[in-house]
């Protein structure tokens, strides 16, 4: 403007609710669509995935305490945290990923309208999902939906926003808590949706975010003994898949596999992810005076 | 004056074992090109009951490819209404065929007759049943419009509810329109070649099910298999884990059920005689070979010494002996393996200072057998506690508040089942909700149905079977 010298973002890690640096103290230069410099990251390490995971263990019996209608209030306050600062982020994506003004406000305008929709689930997967079931004998009985546990998740590389948003929402929606590896090459968006989690009233553990490199990392968190799930949509190497895949039988992970081709963002998500994330607790219960 | 039972026999009669039998393939029996043969044995009696074929790599193939023909060109252009007519067929045909079936499968596992007759069957007739009727409801199932399946089933199933898991495998992989290669287990092939002269009976489609008998060989090559596209597996965990590794990479979906060690837990409040029921349903029951036996007892500390004194009563009266005899209770172990590995795990469980205490009862000269066990004294640490036996033997823990009673049931990797015994049912859905498993029982246990989703958290395995939550194992989902 005239002048002024502007403050930047220090961009770091988003663990249990607050910014720390990688333990490690490393970081790497973030350069937008044209090789421009945007800022340094923090690089994250094993050691932060580690932290990141224990705050998520931690977080979660108390998510999933919440009421339903409770989490789908979080939700859709994130949406309107989104939206308030929306134009921050349309300035992001476009620098990110290389976008025109318009196509960066589109992506903007569905990665809150995705909010908006995950939020609506919360208190519907139950009825959805569950069932009453007619046994052949004096029981009642009946299956909910439960979360899986810790999720750790490989956020798409493309799509920086919108995609990270099509990940975390469908895996905490059903209770779940997750350490997501944001876009290797594009992870400021993360970190700046992390500044919108932080005010929207989603206790600290639930959304923990780490960048830096899935082919660091992943395999760290591949082998955690306590993750219970992992979601490699990112993972664009088969190699780094495989490894995963491989690492994840340590204590049987249920793993969601890479795309086989890039995902239309924009489609109707479904169900799938949602339903991948939670699993069926059936009770039993003997009829009669 | 004490009453006796009389021997009350079942009938061997009512079977007919051939002394040989080929692999199930494209709808015939036939020879396996390069495998080899074993026998299968009555463990009751060490008598050997037939000679059947190890199906070798390329008895495994020509299966893979029958089963993908009958996919391509038969099965899945049929409408769902005329695959559920095939089911309804099996089912029915399972019924007017249980009182044989029945006797096989004690013959070649070793179970008691009353439980082959009073539950393996019923609830395989009814699997079958059941699935029917979704094969042409698939729009309704919750899985999105017109889900499709996955192709060519792989399905490897243990030697403890032999036909029974059969059903669990076979029924909803048909019912979703994938065609199957079954690999049952190798001490307990004969029922699930009886189910193949079943399918021939119902006239179902050649090479829609398939049967190849073998070990652990047999099964890794149907894993590794290049054109199977789903992988369901039920067996230990060290296995479902080494299955989950090979098909790293290979994109193929894989269902699995797994190893237990089932906290049962009773309050001071519960019904003791019908709790102590339920205990000894949930761990004498089929001889313990439970994935989801109630195998580590929980009891309120002030209810401990009445619960035991009532348990060790109760199982002083079972009756353990000829798995032909309808009054026998407890069976035989299915194999040698097994019965040395329950030894070890009982010497085990002396050593690390449990205090062992086993039903005084005859066992007999031939064949392989364990008396009802329960280890007290026992705590978190000891391998009683944390490993799973897979036979009659029980492990007593104690515990004061319900907290520590869901800390002590959750601390276990596995997660697949778990019993609560009291009269307070806002108790029941407090527990339910926070214990870590895929099924509980409250004031009951061991209860099966095919509308009832079976299958567990953590290291027990994932996805369901039954209900209609357990068809997504079969179906593409949309992601």
């Amino acid at each position: 403007m005239d002048g002024r010298i502007d403050v930047r973002k220090t961009y770091k890690l988003f663990v249990n609710g607050a910014f720390p640096r990688s333990e490690s103290g490393r970081t790497y230069a973030v350069t937008d669509a044209k090789g421009r410099f945007l800022a340094n990251a923090s690089l994250a390490s094993r050691k932060d995935a580690r932290d990141a995971v224990l705050a998520a263990r931690a977080a979660q019996p108390r998510w999933w305490d919440a009421t339903a209608y409770n989490r789908g209030q979080i939700l859709y306050r994130i949406a309107e945290m989104l939206e308030g600062r929306r134009a921050q982020f349309e300035d992001e994506v476009a620098k990110a990923e290389g976008l025109s003004a318009r196509r960066a406000a589109s992506a903007v305008d569905e990665s809150i309208d995705r909010w908006v929709w995950y939020a609506g689930w919360s208190d519907k997967i139950a009825q959805v999902l569950g069932s009453s079931n007619p046994v052949a004998g004096p029981y009642f009985n009946f299956s909910v939906p439960e979360p899986t546990g810790v999720v750790a998740a490989i956020a798409p590389q493309r799509s920086s926003l919108l995609g990270l948003v099509s990940v975390v929402a469908p895996i905490i929606v059903g209770g779940n808590t997750c350490v997501v590896v944001a876009a290797d090459e594009r992870p400021l968006p993360a970190i700046t949706l992390a500044e919108v989690l932080a005010t929207s009233d989603l206790p600290g553990g639930v959304v923990n975010i780490l960048t830096g490199r899935a082919a660091e990392i992943g395999p760290w968190l591949a082998s955690h003994a306590d993750v219970n799930a992992l979601d490699l949509t990112g993972v664009e190497d088969d190699g780094l898949a495989t490894e995963m895949e491989v690492a994840a039988a340590v204590n049987v992970k249920r793993v969601l596999l890479p795309p086989r081709k890039a995902p239309d963002w924009s489609a109707d998500p479904g169900m799938g992810r949602i339903r991948q994330f939670v699993e069926s607790t059936t009770v039993w219960h003997p009829i009669g005076v | 004056m004490t009453f006796e039972y009389a021997p009350a026999p079942e009938s061997r009669s009512v079977v007919d074992i051939d002394s040989h039998y080929g692999l199930f393939i494209d709808g015939a029996y036939v020879e396996p090109l390069d495998g080899a043969s074993f026998k299968t044995v009555n463990p009751a009696t060490e008598e050997a009951l037939a000679e059947v074929s190890e199906a070798g790599p390329a008895d495994v193939d020509r299966a893979v490819r029958a089963a993908r023909t009958a996919y391509k060109t038969t099965w899945s252009k049929m409408p769902g209404a005329e695959r559920a007519k095939y089911l309804y067929r099996i089912a029915r045909i399972i019924q007017e065929r249980s009182r044989e079936l029945a006797v096989l499968e004690t013959l070649d596992n070793g179970k008691p007759i009353r439980e082959s007759r009073d539950v393996d069957l019923p609830l395989t007739a009814a699997h079958f049943f059941y699935h029917a009727g979704w094969a042409d409801k698939l729009d309704y199932a919750g899985l999105g419009r017109d889900p499709r399946p996955y192709g060519v089933a792989g399905q490897i199933i243990p030697w403890n509810f032999p036909l029974l898991m059969l059903a669990w495998k076979v029924a909803p992989a048909l019912a979703t329109g994938n065609t199957v290669v079954l690999k049952p287990a190798e001490t307990t092939p004969l029922s699930a070649l009886a189910f193949a002269d079943i399918c021939q009976q119902a006239e179902l489609p050649p090479g829609v099910v398939n049967v190849i008998t073998g070990a652990s060989a047999t099964g890794r090559l149907l894993v590794e298999h290049p054109d199977v596209d789903k992988i369901a597996f039920t067996g230990s965990t060290e296995v479902g884990k080494q299955i989950q590794r090979a098909i790293a990479g290979t994109r193929k979906s894989l269902t699995l059920e797994l190893g237990g060690k089932a906290a049962n837990i009773v309050f001071d409040d519960a019904p003791l005689d019908e709790a102590v029921e339920g205990i000894v349903n949930g761990i004498f029951f089929n001889q313990g070979h439970v994935c989801c036996a109630g195998s580590r007892l929980l009891i309120q500390e002030s209810v401990v010494d009445d619960v035991l004194d009532r348990l060790k009563q109760r199982l002083s009266t079972l009756r353990l002996g000829d798995p032909m005899d309808k009054n026998t209770d407890i069976g035989a172990i299915n194999s040698a393996e097994q019965r040395a590995r329950i030894d070890e795990l009982v010497r085990s469980g002396d050593a690390e200072g449990a205090d062992r205490w086993s039903a005084p009862c005859a066992l007999p000269e031939k064949g392989w057998w364990y008396p009802p066990t329960i280890f007290t004294g026992v705590t978190q640490a000891h391998r009683v506690a944390r490993e799973e036996i897979f036979g009659p033997v029980l492990s007593v823990l104690t515990f004061r508040t319900p907290d520590e009673a869901i800390e002590k049931a959750n601390n276990s990797p596995y997660g697949l089942s778990a019993g609560v015994w009291t009269e307070k049912g806002s108790r029941i859905l407090w527990m339910a909700s926070r214990l870590r498993a895929g099924v509980v029982w409250a004031n009951t246990f061991n209860r099966f149905d095919p509308a009832a989703p079976f299958g567990g958290f953590k290291e027990s395995g994932f996805g369901r079977e039954g209900g209609r939550q357990g068809l997504a194992s079969y179906l593409k989902t949309e992601i």
